[in-house]
């Protein structure tokens, strides 16, 4: 048997499509994380970013926290707040978080700063007041790569989240895990397929997204 | 001082045998990865039409969860470091494939003009010309790689034990030991930092002529990379 007839055996069986355990609740439960997990992360990470870059402050802290961020291991991290806090929402939400706020911040910054600085002063000329600047030229132009930080952040809550099954959370990883333990390599593949899709549409929403809210005058060739 | 670092038994490695064990599953797969990064990166910027599609593909392999990996993996590998080390290893390709085209692609046209007038050849002018202008944005991909390879490679407990330092933590939750949680959370951290701060120091070495201080005249690799 391959990976194809495993996963086939997996989406075929109904009893996988139904209950607390069923595919749709699992796939409900592991979008609810990541959107909430990156939805905190932005609340935390766009504005500063946004801020810093636009003021051109703060390069060597953000450059630290880009570091250290990379440097913690999420799992380890997702272990240890199961250890503290006990079941609950909070020991998914922290590492997830604190995973995902660097790329976004650091990105963010790093858009803003890397601006054609001549739209931005012919802003200042015409009269623009700084908040003016900010939301209305500074913002739509730095927003591809403000998007690709979010992408990225995005990516790794998606991927991150899995591995919160471990610790006793819901989500796709479940499968995976729960696979793992019975011996149930079905499910394992399964569950790794559902997973890998999930991150690929992750891709494809912001792709769409890009293509409807990045600017056309913006908007990198290719 | 002596309890902090025992290990249980099972683990069949002393606290510095898992330090090694990490290492090794963490930094060969990127080594495997630059390897296999330094000629696909060339193809790209020989033929340019090959850039597009090969990133398309490396974005999308970039987003597969590592567990997902793993498990896919096991059918064919087992429950074996190798089973850690292919997805790191393909991981790592991901990362460094854009960061040495765009550093090759930096060097700039009348340099490349002036080693041709100096006779070299197109091996030696790679080697001796693009790769070390080039070396500080792939020693920047090399750090995102390595840092998030080393974080990684935790998962692979999930497997069977095969996560190095990370089988601590499934040890300390078994055995209700949350000094072996901390010391596995700490120590990939101190871990990742040195072979981070290792990096830096080769990129000084090898780079004599760039005015010292982190990352000046580098932009580091942003968009892509940072650990999952």
């Amino acid at each position: 048997m391959n990976i194809l007839n495993y996963a086939d055996a997996f989406f075929g069986d109904s009893a996988h499509w139904q209950d607390y355990d069923g595919i749709p609740v699992r796939l409900g439960e592991h979008v609810q994380y990541t959107l909430m997990a990156l939805g905190i992360a932005a609340a935390i990470g766009l504005p500063v970013g946004l801020l810093t870059g636009h003021t051109g402050r703060g390069g060597n802290v953000l450059a630290l926290i880009a570091t250290s961020g990379r440097a913690l291991p999420s799992f380890g991290l997702m272990v240890l707040m199961f250890i503290l806090l006990g079941l609950g929402m909070a020991p998914v939400m922290i590492p997830l978080v604190v995973l995902a706020v660097p790329p976004i911040l650091v990105t963010t910054n790093e858009a803003m700063r890397s601006l054609d600085p001549a739209p931005v002063d012919a802003a200042r000329g015409m009269g623009m007041g700084e908040a003016q600047v900010l939301f209305r030229v500074e913002l739509p132009t730095a927003l591809p790569l403000i998007l690709s930080g979010l992408r990225s952040a995005a990516i790794q809550i998606v991927s991150t989240a899995t591995i919160a099954a471990y610790v006793s959370f819901g989500g796709l990883g479940r499968y995976i895990v729960d696979g793992l333990y019975q011996r149930d390599y079905e499910k394992v593949v399964g569950g790794a397929t559902l997973v890998a899709g999930l991150a690929v549409a992750t891709l494809l929403v912001f792709w769409a997204v890009a293509r409807l809210a990045v600017s056309r005058g913006v908007r990198r060739p290719g | 001082m002596n309890d902090l670092f025992d290990m249980p038994s099972y683990l069949e490695h002393s606290f510095l045998g898992l330090v090694g064990l990490h290492l090794r599953e963490a930094l060969v797969p990127v080594l495997a990865g630059l390897v296999l990064a330094l000629p696909l990166a060339q193809l790209c910027v020989r033929f340019r039409w090959l850039y597009p599609p090969v990133l398309w593909v490396t974005t999308v392999l970039y987003a597969i969860p590592s567990l997902a990996f793993f498990v896919v993996l096991i059918d064919y590998t087992g429950l074996s470091e190798l089973t850690v080390m292919i997805p790191l290893a393909v991981y790592s390709l991901v990362v460094l494939v854009p960061a040495i085209v765009d550093g090759v692609r930096s060097v700039p046209q009348e340099t490349l003009a002036a080693a041709t007038a100096m006779g070299l050849g197109p091996v030696r002018r790679y080697l001796q010309v693009q790769l070390p202008i080039a070396a500080p944005a792939i020693l920047a991909g090399l750090r995102v790689a390595a840092v998030s390879s080393i974080s990684l490679v935790s998962v692979g407990m999930l497997i069977g034990n095969e996560g190095a330092l990370g089988n601590m933590l499934d040890a300390g939750l078994k055995y209700n030991q949350p000094r072996l949680v901390w010391l596995s959370v700490i120590s990939t951290a101190v871990l990742a930092i040195l072979v981070d701060a290792l990096l830096i120091v080769l990129r000084v070495w090898v780079t004599p002529w760039m005015p010292r201080g982190a990352g000046r005249g580098t932009r580091p690799v942003l968009a892509k990379g940072a650990a999952r």
